[in-house]
């Protein structure tokens, strides 16, 4: 079972506030996860290799070519906060 | 059964038609280039549909721009030379696809107020067919769930029964296919979603081989494992649609080179000289028997088709479900960072320092399910648990690839049920943390392979939690499974399989 401290580190992580409420309950819901996925442990791997693409494809590349894409404004429109042309964000100093 | 009786603003064209919901493309084709029914009169019976309907299968319907598109697409049609064959006929899009100018909010508050400034690769491609996008689909928050019971926006009821879930995460666009709201609607397949809604609501759904059409402007869950496929009424009909959605894109790097063949075209072939595999492992113990005795049912009238069945075994299948568990969270942990109130959607009022701003915003925007798998994954991933669950799910993930690629050279397909049970009851789901990898055991395996698959209804089967409407019972799924790039091969069953049942004809009574 996760402890507190774990949730509210992982909470931090992730950049999630939780209640205590939320913590608790995620405790209980992460350990949960936790105990369902304990049986791959005893699964036999040795000598395999990890999957990380299942296309056969690696380092797609396309050429260096600058493009007009204009679309800025739209973009901008998306903005919780501008101010001249800005994201507006907290201080971050 | 309703005549519907249209009144057209021409004078000599007075028309009946009965039902023009539940037509597949090919007749909505031919009513469009006769000039039987315009494009803006069908998205109009559609749109009446959709409005008229209370399973809260839409989060927006974008009339007006159906409308407008409608009007494009007569244009076209009253113009000289050939339609494209998508031309003029209403879709819906699940919430997870971008659409230019139109809000896509994923089902969750955090993107409540998104107006994306661009389209999704797919919807660019559809717009080129001129077809008219009626509005957008309800789903799980995020793609993450089994029931559509995680979304910000209520839950969608089953059309089949409406204290019951349509399954998800596609569950608006399944209702509302299989409600006649629209003829075919796209969803996205991760862990199951689009197969699932087929099942539980009687209908087609098609999730392709990764890599065989663009994740370009879909929003990501894993990417990985993301494919983008669309329920329907027939796999005549997914054959068609499928032309004209896949193919490499420049924009997404993971899409393959193959070329995209006239699968519509060779669908005629027989099954004679077919080997049809059917992995032991995916006879669950504590499955439906009645959902188990459809299947093997459906199986038969594959053999007696022409198709040879072949008893395989996939021995690591029960691992998947829990691999996934492990490598769809990572990647969501990953793939949800983006929404951080900074640059676009759900920003909180309540920060006072810049930790503040992702902190809160993510904690108001984001769902109970979304902040679960994202905490899950940032744990597996992190120093310390990396090898001993991320890693070790990877090479387990490994086994899982290879296995499915010695079966396939065995044999051509693999025929399973798409979902060991029916429909199950609305608030089942909801709060437990492990009931959606549970719930998409037989279908997870081909997302961490990669594989194509296609759900076809194969009959009905009473639910074993309670009672339903119909004598008959729920739809049940029957699931065939491709080798890579095997789309041709999967429709060739299906469609086999659709010319002599007609479980897809059957609708739900509304």
């Amino acid at each position: 079972m996760l402890t507190k401290e774990e949730v509210i580190k992982l909470a931090q992580l992730a950049r999630i506030a939780l209640t205590d409420a939320e913590v608790e309950k995620f405790q209980k819901d992460l350990s949960t996860v936790l105990d369902y996925v304990d049986e791959l442990k005893k699964v036999d791997v040795s000598g395999v290799d990890e999957v990380f693409e299942v296309t056969g494809l690696v380092n797609v590349q396309r050429d260096d070519k600058a493009v007009v894409a204009d679309n800025h404004q739209q973009i901008f429109l998306q903005a919780p906060e501008m101010k001249d042309g800005f994201y507006k964000v907290k201080a971050i100093l | 059964m309703q005549a519907t009786v249209l009144l057209s603003y021409h004078p000599t064209r007075l028309f009946i038609f009965m039902n023009l919901e539940y037509l597949q493309l090919t007749e909505l084709r031919k009513l469009l280039d006769n000039k039987q029914i315009s494009s803006v009169e069908l998205t109009k019976y559609f749109l009446a549909r959709v409005k008229k309907s209370d399973l809260n299968a839409f989060i927006t319907i974008s009339e007006e721009q159906a409308l407008a598109e409608a009007k494009k697409a007569d244009d076209f049609i009253n113009s000289p030379g050939e339609n494209p064959f998508l031309c003029g006929i209403p879709y819906a899009a699940k919430d997870m696809y971008c659409t230019k100018g139109i809000r896509t909010t994923a089902a969750s508050k955090i993107l409540d107020n998104y107006i994306p400034p661009y389209d999704a690769t797919i919807i660019s491609k559809l717009k080129e067919q001129k077809a008219v996008l009626v509005g957008k689909t309800n789903q799980d928050q995020f793609a993450h769930g089994v029931s559509g019971e995680s979304s910000a926006y209520g839950f969608t009821k089953n059309p089949w029964d409406k204290t019951r879930t349509p399954s998800g995460s596609s569950s608006g666009s399944g209702a509302a296919v299989s409600a006649g709201l629209c003829p075919y609607a796209l969803g996205t397949d991760t862990g199951g979603s689009i197969r699932g809604p087929a099942s539980m609501c009687g209908i087609t759904g098609y999730k392709p081989t990764y890599g065989r059409n663009s994740r370009y402007g879909v929003i990501s869950m894993a990417s990985s494992m993301d494919t983008q496929g669309f329920l329907c009424l027939s796999v005549e009909d997914a054959a068609h649609i499928t032309e004209y959605i896949s193919g490499h894109d420049p924009k997404d790097s993971t899409t393959g080179y193959e070329e995209v063949p006239k699968y519509h075209k060779n669908l005629n072939r027989g099954l004679k000289g077919l080997k049809v595999g059917i992995p032991k492992e995916y006879f669950l113990e504590g499955m439906d028997p009645e959902v188990e005795k459809r299947v093997r049912e459906a199986i038969k009238q594959v053999e007696f088709l022409g198709a040879e069945l072949v008893e395989v075994s996939l021995p690591n299948t029960h691992y998947g479900q829990m691999v996934y568990a492990i490598i769809c969270p990572s990647e969501v942990s990953s793939n949800l960072a983006k929404y951080d109130g900074i640059r676009f959607g759900h920003s909180t009022k309540n920060a006072k320092d810049l930790m503040e701003v992702y902190t809160k915003s993510r904690a108001e925007g984001f769902g109970d399910e979304a902040k679960r798998r994202i905490m899950t994954g940032t744990y597996v991933l992190s120093a310390g648990y990396y090898d001993a669950y991320y890693k070790k799910a990877q090479k387990i993930r490994r086994l899982l690839v290879n296995e499915f690629a010695q079966v396939f050279k065995q044999v051509d397909v693999l025929l399973t049920a798409t979902q060991p049970n029916v429909a199950g009851k609305s608030g089942v789901a909801q709060n437990d943390p492990i009931f959606a990898y549970i719930a998409d055991r037989l279908v997870v395996n081909c997302n961490l392979a990669g594989l194509p698959s296609i759900s076809v209804p194969c009959g009905f089967a009473r639910p074993t939690d309670g009672d339903t409407p119909s004598m008959d019972g729920l739809p049940v799924g029957l699931q065939i499974i491709g080798p890579q790039w095997g789309e041709q091969k999967i429709f060739n069953v299906g469609y086999a399989y659709q010319q002599v049942t007609d479980w897809h004809k059957k609708h739900p009574q509304m």
